[in-house]
C-alpha cells in the first residue's frame, strides 16, 4: 500500500515496527498533496518547510516511544490557533493573521508527537455547509470535483478523503465536522460539549463550537479524541471530566444495546437512496446484536430556526472584535467610525455579513424576547427531547444529510435552502451531545452516504463502539477516490 | 417579518458595515425570508420554559491568584495593522 493512504493507527504501527521511516511518510504526503492539489485545493496553508523543520527535531529528541502521534502528519482546519503559523479563518480579514500562541488541541497533538503539514480551507469563519464561503477558493469534493466537500471543514474533509494527511482537526458549531464527513466519505466525530478545550479555537458560535476529528476509521478517531480531549483551565467551558482512553472499549460490539430511530428524521426531502443505505445499515446493526426501537424527537422541526438566531446573534457578538485595530485587515477611513465599517465591509464576505446583521437584528432593542429569548427556550426543548429518548435508548441513530453531496453553485444564491441541509445535525449541538458521521454506503452516482450515531453527554465511548462494530461489519470506510 | 430598507440601514450602523445599495436590497430580501421562516417558533408555547444558554451545567469557574507569564508587548503589537512604540495607533477620536 502506497504510504500516504495510511490511517493514524496504522501508521503508529508501522512506524513504530520500523516498516517505514518517519522521512519516507511524510515525503510520501508531501508528493501525494502535490499530485492532486491542484484539482482538490484542501489547503490554504501547506507548511512543508516547518515540518521538516519539526521532523528533524522529532528524530533528535529521543522522545518516539513515549509520543502516541509521533510523527504521524496531520491537517487542522484554519480556524484553530498554531503558533507562528498563519491562521486566516479563510477570510480576508485574518489573511495575514499569525497567531503568538497555540490552541489547546494542538498543544496536545505537538506533545505527543504530530507533524503539522497545513492549515485546511472552511467556508469563513466556519460559516456555511460547502466551502464555497471561503474567502479564498472553494474546495472540491474528491470524489466529483463538480460537487462540494461539504462545510465548514470541507479542507479538512476532502484532505483526509484525498490521502492528503492521515487525519485532520475540524470544528463543528451545527454539523461542519459531520456533514463535510458525509459528503467525502470519512469519519467525523463532534464530541460532547466541554469535551474538548476550545482555546484557541476563533469563536463563530462560543455556545455551540466543537473541536474534534475526522479520520479514516473509527479507531483513529478514538485515538485522536484520547490526545486533545480533557479539562483545560484556559476554556472556562471545558468540563471537568477526567481524560479516559477510548480505543479500549472498541471491540466490544454492539451486542444488546439499546438504538433508538427518530421517525422524525426519515420525512418528505430525505433522498430515497440515503433514506435506503441508512435504514440497511440500521438492520446491519440489529443484525450485529443492537435492539432497535423507534423514537420521537418532537421538535426537531424546529432546530434549524433555532440555531440560525442562536448562532448568528452569538456570532454577531463574537465577530465585533474585527475592528482594524489589535490584528488582521485595516482599511482607511476619515475617522475610526468610518474607519471601522470599511474594515469590516471590506474584510468580510457576503455570508458572514449576512449572519452578522441577522444576529445584530436578533439582539437588537425590542426584538430581543421575541428571538433570542425565545430561541434559547426552544433549545431547552430540543435539549428535553433527547433527555426523554436517552431514558429509553442508548444511541440514536439518523441520516448525516438529507442528500449527497450537492453541486458547486447549486445553493449558494439562496441561503434558506442551504441552512436547511443541516437539518439533521443542528439539533446535536443545540442539546451539546455528541455525534459521529460513519460512511454507510455510495449512490448510484458513486457518491458517498454518512450514517450518523448520537449519544449520551460524555458517552463516546458506547458512541464510538457502536461505529466501529459497524464499520468493522461493512467496511464502507476503506473505499477511496480514484482521482 | 418584512424588513424595510431603513431597517436594513439601522442593523448595519449597529454592526459597523458599510453596505452598498445592492448589498441593502439584497439583504434586506433574504433576511424578511429568513425571519419569516423563524417566526414558526411563535407556533411554540414556552411560557413555562426556562431558557438555555449553555448545555453543561458549568457555573462562575475561579481559579487562584497566580502571577503567570503573558504575551510581551511586542508579541502583542505584532498582528496590528499600525502601532507606533508601544502603541495600536487609530485615527484620531477628539479634535
Amino acid at each position: 500500500m502506497e504510504p500516504f493512504r495510511l490511517g493514524v493507527s496504522d501508521a503508529v504501527d508501522l512506524l513504530r515496527r520500523g516498516g517505514i521511516s518517519a522521512a519516507e511518510l511524510l515525503e510520501a504526503l508531501f508528493r501525494r498533496i502535490d499530485a492532486v492539489e491542484p484539482v482538490v485545493r484542501a489547503f490554504v496553508t501547506v507548511t512543508r518547510d516547518e515540518a521538516s523543520a519539526r521532523l528533524g527535531e522529532l528524530e533528535s529528541s529521543g522522545e518516539g516511544p513515549h509520543q502516541a502521534l509521533h510523527a504521524i502528519p496531520l491537517a487542522v482546519k484554519d480556524n484553530i490557533c498554531t503558533a507562528g503559523v498563519k491562521t486566516t479563518c479563510s477570510s480576508r480579514i485574518l489573511r495575514n493573521f499569525v497567531p503568538p500562541y497555540e490552541s489547546t488541541v494542538t498543544a496536545r497533538l505537538l506533545r505527543e508527537g504530530y507533524i503539522l503539514l497545513g492549515k485546511t480551507n472552511l467556508d469563513e469563519f466556519a460559516m456555511g455547509s460547502s466551502t464555497e464561503n471561503s474567502g479564498f477558493f472553494p474546495t472540491r469534493n474528491p470524489w466529483d470535483p463538480e460537487r462540494v466537500p461539504g462545510g465548514s471543514s470541507g479542507g479538512s474533509a476532502a484532505a483526509v478523503a484525498a490521502d492528503e494527511c492521515l487525519a485532520a482537526l475540524g470544528s463543528d458549531t451545527g454539523g461542519s465536522i459531520r456533514q463535510p464527513a458525509s459528503f467525502c466519505g470519512v469519519v467525523g466525530l463532534k464530541p460532547t460539549y466541554g469535551r474538548v478545550s476550545r482555546y484557541g479555537l476563533v469563536a463563530f458560535a462560543s455556545s455551540l463550537d466543537q473541536i474534534g476529528p475526522i479520520t479514516k476509521s473509527v479507531r483513529d478517531a478514538a485515538l485522536l479524541l484520547n490526545v486533545i480531549s480533557g479539562h483545560d483551565p484556559l476554556d472556562s467551558t471545558s468540563a471537568p471530566v477526567d481524560r479516559q482512553d477510548f480505543t479500549r472499549s472498541l471491540d466490544r460490539g454492539v451486542k444488546g444495546l439499546r438504538i433508538g430511530v427518530p421517525k422524525e428524521y426519515f420525512v418528505e426531502g430525505l433522498d430515497r437512496e440515503v433514506e435506503q443505505a441508512v435504514r440497511d445499515a440500521i438492520g446491519e446493526l440489529e443484525r450485529l446484536g443492537a435492539e432497535v426501537s423507534e423514537v420521537s424527537l418532537p421538535h426537531t422541526g424546529y432546530a434549524v430556526a433555532t440555531y440560525y438566531i442562536l448562532a448568528t446573534s452569538e456570532a454577531s457578538s463574537n465577530l465585533a472584535r474585527y475592528d482594524g485595530v489589535k490584528y488582521g485587515f485595516r482599511a482607511e477611513g476619515a475617522d475610526l467610525i468610518e474607519m471601522y465599517m470599511e474594515t469590516r465591509a471590506e474584510g468580510f464576505g457576503p455570508e458572514v455579513k449576512r449572519r452578522i446583521m441577522l444576529g445584530t437584528y436578533a439582539l437588537s432593542a425590542g426584538y430581543y424576547e421575541a428571538y433570542y429569548r425565545k430561541a434559547q427556550q426552544v433549545r431547552t426543548l430540543i435539549k428535553e427531547d433527547f433527555e426523554r429518548a436517552f431514558e429509553r435508548v442508548d444511541l440514536i441513530v439518523t441520516p448525516t444529510t438529507p442528500t449527497p453531496a450537492f453541486r458547486l453553485g447549486e445553493k449558494v444564491s439562496d441561503p434558506l435552502q442551504m441552512y436547511l441541509s443541516d437539518i439533521f445535525t443542528i439539533s446535536v449541538n443545540l442539546a451539546g451531545v455528541p455525534g459521529i458521521s460513519i460512511p454507510c454506503g455510495f449512490s448510484t452516482e458513486g457518491l458517498p452516504i454518512g450514517m450518523q450515531l448520537i449519544g449520551r453527554h460524555f458517552d463516546e465511548e458506547t458512541l464510538l463502539r457502536a461505529a466501529h462494530a459497524y464499520e468493522a461489519a461493512t467496511g464502507w470506510h476503506g473505499r477511496r477516490p480514484v482521482l | 417579518m418584512r424588513i424595510s430598507r431603513g431597517d436594513v440601514e439601522h442593523i448595519a450602523r449597529l454592526a459597523r458595515l458599510r453596505l452598498t445599495e445592492g448589498e441593502k436590497e439584497t439583504y434586506g430580501l433574504q433576511l424578511s425570508d429568513i425571519l419569516e421562516y423563524v417566526e414558526k417558533l411563535k407556533e411554540l408555547d414556552t411560557s413555562e420554559v426556562d431558557p438555555t444558554s449553555h448545555v453543561i451545567p458549568l457555573s462562575n469557574v475561579f481559579r487562584e491568584d497566580l502571577l503567570q507569564g503573558s504575551l510581551s508587548r511586542e508579541e502583542a503589537l505584532r498582528n496590528a495593522p499600525q502601532a507606533a512604540d508601544a502603541f495600536y495607533r487609530v485615527p484620531k477620536i477628539i479634535e
